[in-house]
């Protein structure tokens, strides 16, 4: 998994924050262009998976541990779940994101979908890195010593 | 007229890979060309003007299922086992169905037809109100996020199910076979997560050497 090419090493630590924020611009310009929340959890999550094949897993393991990492994949299903609890006790139906500002509808809709798209994001990101963990790390001993998530 | 041409072109070569794939016995090769396969369906999903699911399909389809699929790889043998089973009655089943998808694709409405059920029955809706009501430009997203919002709670909780799923699989059975001992644990459990063929006897040997550097890496730092 480790690669000692220094080529290697100096592109991925140029591309990493790129990527990243390649990412975020898909995550939050889905409303105009194509993209969202599952294409952008992809692209984010490649960009820490480029970042395991090159400095190896353990390095890739102290940048997100997978007992966090496995933490966010709950928080994401949670933000979408939340977005509909609130459209409800705003007095609308389940995920309506009309409800989410009375005076603006076209606002709740922007600020609803914005919420919803992060969630699915971060869902899609956490899944993507704890299956990169699962099958990389897989009888790895250093996996059993975080905890066994990878 | 050259979109068709185009699509021709891609289907194509869409219907060599997949038989260079069914043909190919070695693994390594076998997942490169489903990773090229991939790409070409994304190409085909932007000549069709489907760039929300292209993007999906270049990122999901050819860029990290192909990076997973390696690193299973890399616990099986190069090689698949050739098959030794009798193939004429699954290619039977397999040829009547194909011939009655394509009886019934006949049946489908023509391609980009405006009158087809698909755009006659709630999507005018969702044209007129996605960027005239709701100023969101991007008619895809309004209905994945909006419109069709539970759906898309389904499927981000069956995305969140598989994760679960695989670290219940995965992380729970390296868990238990391990001796305590963690001066031993380097040595020992590569070998008892792989099954003990002579290809990957050589492996495990590597990768256990490679362990015993990253543990102490990780024991200085």
């Amino acid at each position: 998994m480790m690669s000692s090419n220094p080529v290697f090493r100096v592109t991925t630590k140029i591309l990493f924050a790129p990527i990243i924020l390649y990412g975020l611009y898909v995550q939050f310009h889905g409303d105009f262009g194509p993209g969202g929340g599952f294409q952008a959890g992809v692209i984010v999550a490649a960009a820490f998976i480029l970042y395991g094949l090159v400095f190896g897993m353990v390095a890739l393991r102290r940048l997100a541990p997978p007992r966090i990492v496995a933490v966010f994949m709950a928080i994401g299903v949670l933000i979408y779940g939340g977005v509909g609890v609130v459209s409800l006790l705003n007095g609308g139906n389940y995920l309506d994101y009309n409800a989410l500002d009375h005076h603006d509808p076209a606002h709740g809709q922007h600020l609803g979908i914005l919420l919803v798209e992060l969630g699915v994001g971060v869902t899609v990101t956490s899944v993507m890195m704890i299956l990169f963990f699962a099958f990389a790390g897989y009888g790895d001993p250093k996996a059993d010593e975080d905890g066994g998530q990878g | 007229m050259t979109s068709v041409m185009i699509n021709i072109f891609l289907v194509t070569l869409m219907v060599v890979i997949a038989v260079m794939v069914v043909r190919t016995r070695r693994l390594f090769a076998v997942i490169v060309m489903s990773g090229a396969y991939s790409l070409i369906s994304a190409a085909m999903f932007v000549n069709l003007d489907a760039v929300d699911v292209a993007f999906t399909e270049a990122a999901v389809g050819a860029g990290i299922s192909t990076v997973l699929l390696l690193a299973a790889m890399a616990r099986l043998p190069a090689e698949e086992k050739p098959l030794k089973t009798n193939v004429i009655g699954p290619l039977a089943v397999v040829a009547i169905v194909g011939i009655l998808l394509v009886t019934a694709v006949v049946d489908l409405p023509a391609f980009g037809s405006a009158d087809a059920p698909a755009h006659i029955h709630v999507a005018p809706r969702y044209l007129a109100e996605s960027d005239a009501k709701l100023h969101i430009p991007n008619v895809v997203t309004t209905v994945l996020a909006s419109y069709r919002g539970f759906d898309t709670l389904g499927e981000t909780i069956v995305i969140f199910a598989a994760g679960l799923g695989v670290i219940l699989l995965l992380a729970g059975k390296t868990k238990t076979p391990l001796p305590v001992d963690p001066k031993t644990k380097p040595k020992a459990s590569p070998a008892v997560a792989r099954t003990k063929t002579s290809s990957t006897a050589k492996k495990s040997r590597q990768s256990s050497a490679k362990a015993k550097k990253s543990a102490k890496k990780g024991a200085s730092s």
